[in-house]
């Protein structure tokens, strides 16, 4: 598929194919600007291909209207750099509040969500506010919410750009886990580190290019 | 639980914004208190023209020195006219007393004329008022006819002044419903942003459009409807210390307005404050949220 921003002198994809299977986890690596960021968009329905097709799920979900994006987006899970959590509720609140707005009753989130938050090592710090909990605990956070609803995907945008080493391996750890039970991850990442640490399916994008594709890689 | 999230969510908008909200309320009211009285003012000018209107008469005065055979000319002409519905013949002795009821207030006027100084007069009654123009034209060159008066002339000009109140009170409406138009697309917008994060996640998780806008549009409708129940405050305010008040003197020209009326009159307006503040606030938020 070929991606061109309007206004811009290259495209930002490039007669890109990339295949994932599901239960993959996949790292996208690339200098800024290489069109890693195009690449989850457009997996979240937010921008369309200029050319090509995205197809998720066993769906084509290029050409799909935008009134169907809330519901394709309940089977993909989001984690940013800048975790997102809302500051004026708890952790619990934050996990609780997106299964809320998609019709899922208190009485749901009340049985799922310690049990997600357990899962990712936050028992006991439900009612926490965000200020009050470090960085990693924050994405943790992040992470429960977008794993709250048992999505297919889950994809993860620099999770680890805000977080120190040591917190950043817990974190990937973390995702390791939620792969484990059949959760398609997608990681766009910077981090040489933990790329080289986890020795998974390394994707390079240059300039709107695929430049590797390689099973077990390396950063770099 | 989703209706009460929804609801405690205008609430807590309409109070996170409270000064912007009572601006809203206000120009709302009052653009819809102009409408209704708008509204008001056109069954009072529809009511009180078909009540004078079937009253109302033609008189055409004879001169002095008409002759016997002319009057009853005249008479048979009226009487065969299609255009009439009823001709009443009034002579100098019933113009006289006539003449002493109306100006029984006056008693040295009344005793300066003499009976045979008023003119005798047919009075008729059209079947159609407007048609006043015709009988005018056919009638005026005969002989014996003075002069022809229409009742529906005087009652013209009162109806204009009734009609030109409608239109400002109508335009004014129409200028305060584009400020508060303007006001709710503001209030809508500093909704939005204070609520951007919410939104961003609700969006990202995938709640569904009419679930990320209603605690929005319905923020608008709420302040759309308190503004219409002030705005039939105000009317009730000024039926009662106005009509009843310091214009009852007037209550005969007038045509009374009843509680009916109003009542009748406030679904109206709080189904346009309601309606536009609703599309105000969605069409905004397509703009705004792009959801």
């Amino acid at each position: 598929m070929t991606k061109t921003y309007p206004k811009a002198s290259r495209p930002s994809l490039d007669n890109v194919s990339v295949s994932i299977e599901k239960g993959e986890f996949v790292f996208f690596i690339g200098p800024s600007g290489s069109g890693k960021s195009t690449i989850i968009k457009m997996l979240l329905h937010e921008v369309a291909p200029n050319k090509g097709r995205v197809v998720v799920n066993g769906k084509d979900v290029t050409s799909m209207r935008s009134w169907k994006r809330p519901h394709f987006r309940r089977s993909i899970g989001c984690v940013f750099q800048d975790f997102r959590l809302l500051p004026n509720r708890t952790a619990y609140e934050n996990v609780a509040f997106a299964l809320e707005v998609i019709g899922k009753t208190k009485a749901v989130a009340r049985r799922v969500v310690p049990e997600v938050l357990e899962l990712v090592g936050l028992g006991g710090k439900e009612h926490r506010y965000p200020h009050e909990l470090s960085g990693g605990e924050q994405q943790r956070v992040a992470v429960a919410r977008a794993f709250v609803n048992r999505p297919l995907i889950l994809l993860a945008d620099e999770p680890t750009g805000n977080l120190d080493p040591d917190t950043s391996i817990e974190i990937m750890r973390l995702l390791d886990r939620i792969n484990r039970t059949g959760t398609t991850v997608v990681m766009v990442t910077h981090d040489s580190n933990i790329v080289n640490q986890m020795r998974r399916r390394v994707v390079e994008i240059e300039s709107g290019r695929i430049v590797r594709d390689q099973a077990r890689g390396v950063y770099g | 639980m989703r209706v009460k999230y929804v609801l405690s969510e205008v609430l807590v908008g309409l109070w996170r914004n409270v000064t912007m909200s009572i601006a809203m309320i206000i120009t709302m009211a009052v653009s819809l208190t102009m409408l209704g009285a708008s509204g008001l003012m056109y069954r009072q000018v529809d009511d009180m023209k078909d009540l004078y209107f079937k009253n109302i008469q033609v008189a055409i005065f004879l001169n002095q020195e008409v002759s016997e055979p002319q009057r009853t000319e005249l008479k048979g002409k009226l009487e065969s006219d299609p255009l009439v519905k009823e001709v009443i013949y009034v002579d100098k002795a019933q113009a006289y007393e006539r003449f002493k009821t109306m100006y029984q207030d006056a008693p040295d006027l009344v005793n300066a004329v003499k009976p045979d100084q008023l003119p005798e007069s047919f009075r008729i009654t059209l079947n159609n008022p407007e048609e006043y123009r015709n009988i005018y034209d056919q009638y005026k060159e005969t002989d014996g006819v003075d002069e022809i008066v229409d009742q529906s002339k005087l009652l013209d000009k009162i109806f204009n002044i009734l009609t030109s109140i409608q239109n400002i009170a109508l335009a004014a409406a129409i200028v305060m419903a584009i400020a508060a138009l303007l006001l709710v697309a503001n209030t809508i917008q500093v909704a939005a942003y204070s609520k951007r994060r919410e939104v961003a996640v609700m969006k990202l998780v995938g709640a569904s459009n009419w679930f990320i806008q209603a605690p929005f549009v319905l923020e608008a409708v709420v302040a759309g409807l308190i503004g219409s129940l002030l705005g039939l405050v105000a009317l009730v305010a000024a039926k009662y210390l106005l009509f009843d008040g310091s214009l009852s003197a007037l209550q005969g020209l007038l045509s009374p307005i009843s509680w009916g009326d109003i009542l009748f009159i406030f679904p109206l307006m709080a189904g346009v404050g309601g309606l536009v503040s609703a599309g105000t606030a969605w069409i905004t938020l397509r703009f705004y949220l792009r959801v």
